[in-house]
């Protein structure tokens, strides 16, 4: 294994630690006050985001989900920006007008986080073919979750999307629950890839927990992207550890569930390779940890402090004239 | 050729040609296009023989099948395209072919376009403009003539726009398409074969936001939108021959909305009618006079004409023409509004 490659997987280890333990300061801030409202946490689903969101290039498009804290942060998004905007603060990447559901960065192309199912993609689409007709040479990248496989807009925008070979791809992350519903009470299938043969684009499945695997797939779809060859939809399988948002202690799953996905954990098992390759072992492992929780602490000391918004400055956002 | 003629002419002088109301949304598309290579036409059939109003006729020809796209049927998907579109780069101008479709794309038009800008803290700006076409009077039945001019008409962070003659078609299309926040502008389908003079070019691009005297007047003051401002207009020069002078103000905009020029009209003319092709309920009619109403305007009795509140737009064509306000129904009531 090269150098270059060995410090890449350290880096995906380092930005799972750095989601997780994000997560986990979320939690705790809402247990304070400091965060408000509801939150729809990601712990378990770190791989999809690193492997992923971490294959884009710079003028890439990217359209994320309300349970978008770990795309976000995947693509660069600091931890200050993020913080501070599930607190309303001027911090925030929105200036605390957003708020949790809505991580958005036109600076590094991150355009949307939708808080309602479905535009992720037709808007995620808009950009592609913006993209396409500038010639740009970017693609797009949108998410959604398995329960958004059932409303128009998804279908709507695959249909366009492969009627115009637009340059996009489009990411599932089929964590098995829409929402409080097991995915099977709500839809006839258990792969979601299938989608895709109703819209004449490949469908792919991947396996979420593992990261090597989502860079590997994604980075195959974002060439067909980029060469003009149209769009894919991947399914990565994943799951979340949390309920579905705040207020959800998730009492729905069977028993076992859970501890049965929390032996695939995408953190333990990316660190297991490394520390067998000889890369990183537990020890150094638990020192970049430690580090990422100091500067996750940090992070949301340095968010906290900004001032929050007058009514009156927020007017500038209505409109733009 | 003399120098002299050439720097004198740098203005160009307006260009005012007579236009039926199709031909001048065509005549706003294709200047916009040319102007603006981020400005493009999308929409169900718009690439189709010059799509299913005829009002793009020739666009696919000039400007090429990727910027005059024909989309699938699916509004809410492609009003989403769009808006991602706009917000990298583009200028879109999506159409909706009949207004009675908009409700399909509820969320991109409620949720979606009016506060992309807003919950990004005013990162962006989101240049569309959506056309609608709807009204009735086409005998196209009960979902395929509504104006919907209302029904959107309080969403912070949209702009709503209508347009009751060529020139109105024209100038506010324009201005339109050159606004960075998204307006949902109507057309009127009743209205395509009318002819009028149109003022092409940057003279003839109207301000955003404001309402326009379509007919002078000192005795009542008329507001109107689409197909009622031209029948408002038609009314109110019938009434002329009998000493009655009636002013029509176009109201245009419904999102920002205008007080300021219909305020200017009634404290001249101390009467207010409101004509509207939909109900009163709801609409900027009852808006217009709650305003006029808090600023304490003194003004007789305020009278609105509009469609009834407990009926439903028929196909049978003398069913329809019963209920959408006639030029006669409108003199009728300017009359009533006058003598009282």
């Amino acid at each position: 294994m090269s150098a270059t490659e060995a410090d890449e997987r350290i880096g995906w280890l380092a930005k799972m630690f750095e989601i997780r333990l994000f997560e986990e300061k979320v939690q705790e801030l809402f247990m304070q006050g400091e965060i408000q409202g509801t939150t729809h946490l990601c712990q378990g689903q770190e791989a999809v985001s690193v492997g992923a969101v971490g294959a884009l290039e710079e003028r890439d498009y990217l359209t994320i989900t309300y349970r978008g804290h770990g795309h976000a942060l995947a693509h660069g998004m600091t931890m200050e920006a993020a913080f501070g905007e599930l607190m309303g603060r001027t911090s925030g990447c929105c200036a605390g007008v957003g708020g949790s559901m809505h991580l958005t960065d036109f600076s590094r192309n991150l355009i949307g986080a939708f808080a309602i199912i479905g535009p992720s993609y037709s808007v995620g689409l808009g950009a592609a073919m913006s993209a396409k007709l500038r010639g740009t040479g970017a693609i797009a990248m949108s998410f959604c979750g398995d329960g958004a496989t059932n409303i128009g807009t998804f279908h709507e925008a695959l249909n366009m999307a492969s009627v115009w070979q637009a340059p996009i791809v489009f990411v599932i992350e089929n964590n098995l629950y829409g929402e409080y519903s097991p995915l099977r009470d709500t839809t006839p299938l258990d792969d979601l890839a299938d989608r895709a043969k109703a819209h004449a684009m490949p469908g792919v499945i991947v396996d979420g927990q593992d990261v090597a695997a989502v860079r590997e797939t994604v980075s195959a779809a974002i060439d067909r992207a980029r060469a003009g060859e149209g769009p894919t939809l991947v399914e990565a399988k994943t799951y979340r550890y949390r309920g579905h948002s705040r207020t959800d202690p998730a009492k729905y799953r069977a028993e076992g569930e859970l501890d049965r996905w929390m032996l695939r954990d995408p953190i333990d098992l990316l660190g297991a390779q490394l520390a067998s390759d000889g890369v990183l072992d537990e020890d150094e492992q638990a020192a970049l940890r430690e580090r990422i929780q100091t500067q996750v602490d940090a992070a949301a000391e340095r968010a906290a402090a900004a001032p929050i918004l007058s009514l009156e400055e927020t007017k500038a956002y209505v409109y733009a004239s | 050729m003399s120098t002299h003629l050439e720097t004198e002419r740098t203005e160009a002088p307006a260009e005012v040609a007579q236009l039926s109301y199709r031909e001048a949304i065509g005549a706003a598309l294709e200047h916009a296009l040319e102007e603006d290579p981020s400005v493009l036409l999308m929409g169900e059939d718009v690439a189709t023989a010059g799509g299913v109003f005829k009002t793009n006729e020739g666009l696919p020809e000039k400007f090429g099948l990727e910027r005059i796209r024909n989309t699938p049927i699916c509004e809410n998907g492609f009003l989403g395209v769009a808006l991602g579109m706009a917000v990298t780069g583009m200028r879109p101008v999506a159409e909706i072919m009949f207004s009675d479709f908009l409700p399909t794309a509820a969320d991109a038009i409620v949720n979606e376009l009016p506060k992309f800008r807003f919950m990004s803290g005013g990162q962006c700006v989101v240049p569309v403009t959506v056309r609608s076409i709807g009204g009735a009077t086409g005998r196209f039945g009960t979902q395929h003539s509504a104006t919907g001019e209302s029904w959107y008409m309080g969403l912070p962070g949209l702009k709503v726009a209508t347009a009751g003659t060529p020139a109105t078609a024209y100038g506010v299309l324009r201005a339109a398409i050159r606004d960075d926040d998204p307006v949902l502008f109507f057309e009127h389908k009743g209205l395509y074969g009318r002819k009028g003079p149109v003022e092409l070019g940057e003279s003839g691009i109207l301000p955003v936001g404001k309402a326009g005297v379509l007919r002078a007047g000192t005795d009542v003051t008329v507001v109107a939108t689409l197909l009622m401002a031209d029948r408002a207009v038609s009314a109110a020069d019938v009434l002329a021959d009998d000493g009655i002078s009636a002013e029509v103000v176009e109201l245009r905009w419904l999102r920002p909305l205008d007080h300021d020029t219909i305020v200017e009209s009634v404290q001249k003319t101390g009467r207010l009618l409101v004509v509207e092709e939909q109900v009163h309920a709801g609409g900027w009619g009852a808006t217009v006079i709650s305003e006029l109403t808090q600023r304490g305007v003194p003004m007789a009795r305020p009278a609105a004409l509009s469609l009834p509140d407990d009926l439903l737009i028929a196909y049978s064509p003398p069913l329809e023409d019963a209920i959408v306000p006639s030029v006669d129904a409108i003199a009728a009531r300017i009359r009533s509004v006058v003598e009282t």
